[in-house]
């Protein structure tokens, strides 16, 4: 394991509304830019980060009074690792989505306008974890900066 | 959210002035776009270039800004930043909309 000294830690807290999510997301990605997130995946990041953090405001919290999401980031010279945790509806079946795409072969009227949230953190990410732990939802992402992209 | 349309000969362009179409802001362009394409020309080019970040949401309001513009019109996409070409290529939605790298470049593909 690399010494602790080489790893930084960025976390951030914020209600669960779309607007606090734009400014925290945005906060986010500034944030780890400045920690030495390298260039090259810091659209990748904030792409999966803006999905996740989304889902939490858009169907964690659907049908109850918004709480927090609270993101905790850990960086090294290898990965990044970020854990979104909520108090919110746990998801379906305890397990992340497929994450299959929506299908854009279709007429114009019939194309999709979402449906791609999670298959885009599961192209962007290395990987996903996530666990329900008393009352709270935890998904991890991880990114490694070698190898798959 | 910001968009300022002209009229270039046969086309509307629509510029966004906004650094991001996300989530937070999805539904507002959508009806934003709406009121700019009541009526115009037949095609509409949306000039991205000041687009610094989108999200699926974002993505979203652009399909239903499209379809809103019925059947006999289309939107093109000019000057997209890297991040923002990325969520089209991954998504494949660069295979339903022609995205052109500058304004110029989509101005010009009128005349072909």
């Amino acid at each position: 394991m690399n010494p602790i000294s080489n790893e930084t830690c960025l976390e951030l807290s914020f209600p669960a509304t779309e607007a606090e999510a734009s400014a925290g997301i945005e906060q986010l990605s500034i944030g780890l830019s400045n920690q030495g997130l390298p260039v090259q995946k810091a659209d990748d990041v904030k792409i999966a980060l803006a999905e996740a953090i989304n889902n939490v405001v858009e169907h964690a919290y659907a049908g109850i009074a918004p709480a927090k999401v609270q993101v905790t980031c850990r960086l090294d010279q290898n990965r990044l690792d970020i854990l979104i945790s909520d108090t919110g509806n746990p998801l379906p079946g305890l397990h992340p989505p497929d994450g299959i795409p929506a299908s854009v072969d279709t007429t114009p009227q019939d194309l999709p306008e979402g449906g791609f949230g999670w298959y885009l953190i599961y192209e962007l990410t290395s990987d996903i974890s996530y666990e329900r732990r008393r009352g709270c939802n935890r998904l991890s992402l991880r990114f490694d900066f070698t190898g798959h992209s | 959210m910001g968009l300022t349309s002209t009229i270039t000969g046969a086309t509307q362009v629509i510029t966004v002035h906004s650094d991001r179409i996300d989530a937070a802001m999805a539904i507002q362009f959508k009806e934003d776009m709406r009121r700019e394409t009541d009526s115009g020309t037949d095609r509409v080019v949306l000039d991205l270039a000041g687009v610094e970040f989108i999200d699926s949401s974002g993505l979203g309001a652009i399909v239903a800004s499209m379809k809103q513009l019925g059947g006999n019109r289309k939107l093109d996409l000019a000057g997209p930043q890297p991040v923002v070409e990325k969520v089209f290529r991954l998504t494949r939605m660069d295979t339903v909309f022609r995205l052109f790298p500058t304004l110029d470049d989509a101005l010009s593909a009128t005349a072909d």
